[in-house]
This record gives structure tokens, C-alpha cells and sequence, in this order.
């Protein structure tokens, strides 16, 4: 993996204390927690962790997708504007046209009831001067671009006649219709089947590059972070448990919640030996224990971890890790090492 | 994708159908109680009489031998002459079904006049004050029986406040219209207490589907949202209902068509069942089912031009 980008000094997007909690039956749920991280120009972030940690949380709550009875707090800067306050007026003018957002399964996201040249379409009408004629021409480029064949006569098709992989392609190309500068990608590949999972990373790795995208990229699958992103953020129970460049981080994790992910993941190449799982199940979001919220799963814990919550700090250079005890976490050593 | 060859094979199924319906039309005429010669010429008739007129009508033959008789008759456009109003069945029908149809088409369109923003409104405001009152309203139009709810609008905004005409039938195109209308408005309002609560919650349903969500991630305004993303795919469902709910308004016509006078199908229906009017009954019947039938094609075609997926 590369590092930074040249001209990561000033971030493109800047997320502080996005809190995003939720009033249930069970009483009010935190889902995201004071939740911070930036995104610079051109890089690909990867938003990591368990079902329920609040990874897609998250990112809908960036563009401010959270339904009722959901709220949102905290800020989210995107060159300056802050997304979360802003009135709904300007927000549209940047969903969409700069900020783009692609969901986890194409077949719900796509409206079945419209043709896909359509979709392309309302995206280029609402934020380019285009006329008709215009559109449609830019609906078939971007058709090519995404690799769907047969662009023309695809247009008028609805989604259920595409296949799993050409409707994941046919969602890129509506989310990538303006031109965005950030991608927001919830899970792209978790869908699909494996070969195809490959050919639309590739595919998102591809387009970034020609377009000057950054990329969050919400993923539970590790070989997916390692294969395509720069940087990653691990989150447990709506927080972030540790931030680093995705080399160093596998290299030596330092949050006993990555070091135990590192070590559930299944490599080829290596001795077989039993893979080590994380024991118990992450808390429901209404009960989180005291203290770290991974304390009772983590065999690193000591009597502080069930009192005082670690904060988020740097560890070394350009790490952070919530944990208290993030040097006996490294001296251990990394399960992928 | 064109909608052409789903529409032409849909009209090739009405013919099973229309068999169907020509079966138990004439099956059914012949269950019911009394025989035409009696209700003809009264309780005092002669044996004699009833003879020669079952004789005349051709009611003496096998029921095999009637039926072939009644499919050349309907092949022909000849359903007879109706016994009380001594005229050809065919034409009374031309005559009194256009007044029917253009009653439950006026329902139809003031039930989705009512129904659709209302749905919206409720939906958008879901639990809230709004949305309560308005499923409130509409329960208590739901529970009141149609000819209750006719004779209160019919005291109140024609006897009393004389806004509409008591009861009857006009001659011009607007007039008829102008005329229709209570009796329309009543109709509609059961109806459209059906599909507002049905498009609520399908309103809902939608809202919260991921390709809303991703609508508005494009940076869609929120009316385009609305009516090209929500109202289409909730329409679906309720299309269909108001598809089946053509039945019921046709039955309610019948209660309508005599609280308010208006010389319709459904009154000249119960006038004829009452005189034993057996071709009447059955060409009315006949005309009626037919019309069902090609609503509910038409519910067919809108719900697959709404839903591509219907079509394969």
C-alpha cells in the first residue's frame, strides 16, 4: 500500500463527534459514537468491523440519510460546509453531484419500477446543464464505463433484467454520473459472488483513479481492505477502536478487537491451523458495558478496562487506538505477521 | 419493453372467461324463484296462458336446447325484449349503462382525488395529528353504510342548502355530470377510505425502501422522489384493490342509482329482478359481468405499465 497522497494536508472530508443515536423501544440507542476521522484527497479509507458496529451507520448519516426517529449530531466538514447543519436545499446540490453514495444490494437500491437509462438520467438532469440529448449519450458512456455491453440497448432494460454483477455496475454508473469527488461505498461487493466481487473491486479501484475520487469504503471482509485501501478505521459497538495506515496496521495491530479480526481471517499460503474467532458476540447497542466495550470479549482486559472508557489517541505516529493496554497488544504481535 | 404482445395475450384470456360468464349468467336466471309467465300476467293466470307464453318464450325446452338458443341470440346482439318495458333488452342496456358507467368513473376519479393526496399526507406525517384525523375521518366514511351516507348528503347539500339537484338525470353532457355528482360523492367515499389506508401504508412501506434512500443520496428534489419513486411503486398495490373494488362500486351503484333516482343500470337491475323480467336480468347481468371483465383487464394493463416486472 502507498502512502499518503501528496496532498493529504488539507482533508476533503472531515468527520468530528458524529453521534447518531436512535429512540427505541429499548430505550435511546447510540448507533455511531463520537465517531471522527478524515478522508484526504484521492485515498481510500476502509470503514471496518463487525455487523451492528455501526460502519453503515455511519456513512448514511455523512449524507444525512438517517430516517426518524434517527438524529444526527456532531459535524461532518466537506470543504469547509458542514453537512450535517446545512439546509436541505444545498445538501441536494452536493449528494449526488460531489459526493456519491453506493449501497450493498443493488437489487433493493435500484428502483425496480424505472429503466436503468432513467436512473442515470434523473442523476445527470438534476445537477448538469445537460439537455436530452445530452444525457442520454452521457448515460451510454457511463454504461461503457462501468463495463456493462451492449450500452444502448441496456438503457431502456429494468434492473431484475440485469444480473447481480451488471446491476452492482449499473448502480456505480449512476453514482458516478456527476463526476463526484468522494465515493461513499456501504459494503459494494458483500452481494455478489466472489469472482465478480473481484471484478467490481477492480472496477471502484479503476474509476477512482481516472476520476480523482476518494473512497470510504464500509467493508467487513479484511482481504477486501488490504486489497484496495490506504488507510482503515476499525470500528466496535458505533465507535472507532483504532485508525492507521492498513499496512502498519496489519503489521502490528494495536487494539485487541483488530488483532482479533486480523486473526479470523482465513489465509492461503499458510500452516493449517484452527483460525482464531473472537469469543462472545458484540453488545446489543442498548446495554454496552462500562468501560471499554470490548472488555468482556477481550483476553487482554484488566480490572481498568471495566471502568474507564479508552480514549481515541495517537499510539505512535500516525496511529490512533482506543485501548488501554495497546502495548501489550502490539508486543503480541500481529496473527497475519 | 413494449407492453404490446402482455396486452394482446391478457385479451386472449377474456375468452375463457366471457364463456364463463355467459354459463352462470344463464344458469343463474333460471334459479331464480318464480317463472316470467306468472309475473307476466299476474297470480290469476290460467294454466293455459303460462303454457302458451313458456311456449312463446321458449321456456319449454331442455335447459341444453335454451342455452344454444341464448349463445345464437348473444352472437346476434339479440337478448330479447324485455317483458315489462316491451323493448329489445339491447338497446334499454345502451340506453341505461353509459348512465352507470359514467356514475362509478366520476367515483372512481373522486375516490383517487381524495385518496391520493390524503394517503400522502398521512404517510408523510405518519402517528402524527394529521394522520390520525384523516384515518379517523375516513373510518367512520367506512363504517356508514352507502345509502345512509346518501340520504345525509342528500338532506344536506340538496334538500337543504339546494347546491346539487335532489335526485335525476340531466340532458347535457354537464348537466349529467352536475347531476351525478351527489350520488357520485357518495359512492366514492367508501372507496376511497379502502385505498387511502391501502396506499398509506404502501406510501410507508416505500419510504423506507433502500431505493428511496439512494434516490435522495442522488440529490433528487423531493417532490421527483415522491411521485416518480413513491407514488409508482406504492400505486402498485392499490391498484389493484380499486381493480377488485369496480365489483363493490357497481354493487353500491345499485343502492346509489335508487336513493337518487337517477335511471341507471343498478335501478332498472332491481326493478327487473322484482318484475321477473328473465331477459332483462340476464342481459343486464350479461353487460355487467362484461364490464367487470374489462375492468379488471384495464387494471392488468395500468399495473404492468406501472410494474415492468408484471409484463414478463
Amino acid at each position: 500500500m502507498s502512502a499518503l497522497p501528496s496532498q493529504a494536508l488539507t482533508p476533503a472530508l472531515s468527520v468530528r463527534d458524529l453521534t447518531t443515536t436512535f429512540v427505541t423501544s429499548a430505550g435511546r440507542v447510540t448507533a455511531v459514537d463520537n465517531v471522527g476521522f478524515d478522508v484526504f484527497p484521492g485515498e481510500v479509507l476502509g470503514l471496518v468491523g463487525e455487523s451492528g458496529s455501526g460502519k453503515s451507520v455511519t456513512l448514511r448519516s455523512i449524507m444525512r440519510l438517517i430516517h426518524a426517529p434517527g438524529v444526527v449530531g456532531g459535524s461532518v466538514l466537506w470543504q469547509g460546509r458542514d453537512l450535517v447543519t446545512m439546509p436541505e436545499r444545498e445538501l441536494r446540490r452536493i449528494r449526488g453531484a460531489e459526493i456519491a453514495m453506493i449501497f450493498q444490494e443493488p437489487m433493493t437500491a435500484l428502483n425496480p419500477v424505472l429503466p436503468v437509462g432513467l436512473q442515470i438520467e434523473e442523476n445527470l438532469k438534476a445537477h448538469t446543464p445537460l439537455d436530452r440529448a445530452g444525457r442520454t449519450k452521457r448515460a451510454l458512456e457511463l454504461m461503457d464505463l462501468v463495463g456493462i455491453p451492449e450500452a444502448r440497448r441496456r438503457l431502456s432494460d429494468y434492473p431484475h433484467q440485469f444480473s447481480g454483477g451488471m446491476r452492482q455496475r449499473a448502480m456505480i454508473a449512476i453514482s458516478l454520473a456527476s463526476n463526484p469527488k468522494l465515493l461513499l461505498a456501504d459494503e459494494p461487493t458483500t452481494a455478489l459472488d466472489v469472482t465478480i466481487q473481484d471484478q467490481i473491486l477492480k472496477l471502484i479501484l479503476e474509476l477512482k483513479r481516472e476520476l480523482g475520487m476518494s473512497v470510504v469504503f464500509v467493508t467487513h471482509d479484511l482481504g477486501v481492505v488490504a486489497a484496495t485501501c490506504d488507510r482503515m478505521a476499525v470500528m466496535y459497538a458505533g465507535r472507532i477502536v483504532e485508525t492507521g495506515e492498513v499496512a502498519s496496521v496489519f503489521a502490528k495491530p494495536r487494539h485487541a478487537y483488530t488483532r482479533g479480526l486480523l486473526g479470523s481471517v482465513p489465509r492461503s499460503g499458510a500452516e493449517r491451523t484452527m483460525l482464531l474467532s473472537i469469543d462472545g458476540t458484540p453488545p446489543s447497542l442498548a446495554a454496552i458495558p462500562p468501560g471499554c466495550p470490548f472488555n468482556p470479549r477481550c483476553s487482554f482486559a484488566t480490572e481498568v478496562c471495566r471502568t474507564v472508557v479508552p480514549p481515541l489517541d495517537e499510539v505512535s505516529p500516525a496511529r490512533l487506538a482506543a485501548c488501554h493496554h495497546h502495548d501489550r497488544v502490539a508486543a503480541a504481535g500481529s496473527p497475519v505477521a | 419493453m413494449s407492453l404490446l404482445p402482455y396486452i394482446f395475450r391478457r385479451i386472449l384470456q377474456l375468452i375463457p372467461t366471457l364463456v364463463f360468464i355467459l354459463v352462470v349468467v344463464f344458469v343463474l336466471v333460471r334459479l331464480l324463484p318464480g317463472d316470467p309467465a306468472s309475473a307476466l300476467i299476474g297470480d290469476r293466470a290460467l294454466d293455459a296462458d303460462v303454457q302458451r307464453i313458456n311456449h312463446e318464450l321458449g321456456l319449454d325446452q331442455p335447459l341444453p336446447v335454451q342455452f344454444l338458443y341464448f349463445l345464437k341470440q348473444v352472437a346476434t346482439g339479440d337478448l330479447g325484449n324485455s317483458l315489462s318495458l316491451k323493448a329489445p333488452v339491447i338497446d334499454i342496456v345502451a340506453q341505461r349503462l353509459p348512465v352507470t358507467i359514467l356514475l362509478t368513473t366520476m367515483a372512481a376519479v373522486i375516490a383517487l382525488l381524495f385518496a391520493v393526496p390524503l394517503a400522502f399526507l398521512a404517510a408523510l406525517r405518519q402517528d402524527g395529528v394529521v394522520d390520525t384525523v384523516i384515518r379517523g375521518v375516513f373510518q367512520v366514511g367506512l363504517s356508514m353504510p352507502v345509502f345512509y351516507l346518501g340520504l345525509v348528503l342528500l338532506t344536506v347539500l340538496a334538500a337543504g342548502l339546494h347546491w346539487f339537484p335532489v335526485g335525476g338525470y340531466g340532458e347535457t353532457f354537464p348537466d349529467r355530470v352536475y347531476h351525478l355528482f351527489l350520488p357520485a360523492l357518495t359512492l366514492a367515499l367508501s372507496l376511497a377510505a379502502v385505498l387511502m389506508r391501502n396506499l398509506r401504508s404502501a406510501i410507508i412501506g416505500v419510504l423506507g425502501a433502500e431505493y428511496v434512500d439512494f434516490a435522495r443520496a442522488k440529490g433528487l428534489k423531493s417532490r421527483l422522489i415522491l411521485i416518480r419513486h413513491v407514488l409508482r411503486n406504492a400505486l402498485i398495490s392499490t391498484v389493484t384493490l380499486f381493480g377488485l373494488s369496480v365489483g363493490t362500486l357497481l354493487g353500491g351503484a345499485v343502492i346509489t342509482e335508487t336513493v337518487f333516482a337517477v335511471p341507471g343500470a343498478g335501478r332498472l337491475m332491481i326493478d327487473s329482478i322484482y318484475g321477473r323480467d328473465y331477459p332483462m336480468v340476464q342481459g343486464l347481468t350479461l353487460a355487467l359481468a362484461v364490464l367487470v371483465s374489462l375492468t379488471f383487464l384495464l387494471t392488468d394493463i395500468v399495473q404492468a405499465w406501472l410494474d415492468p416486472r408484471v409484463a414478463r
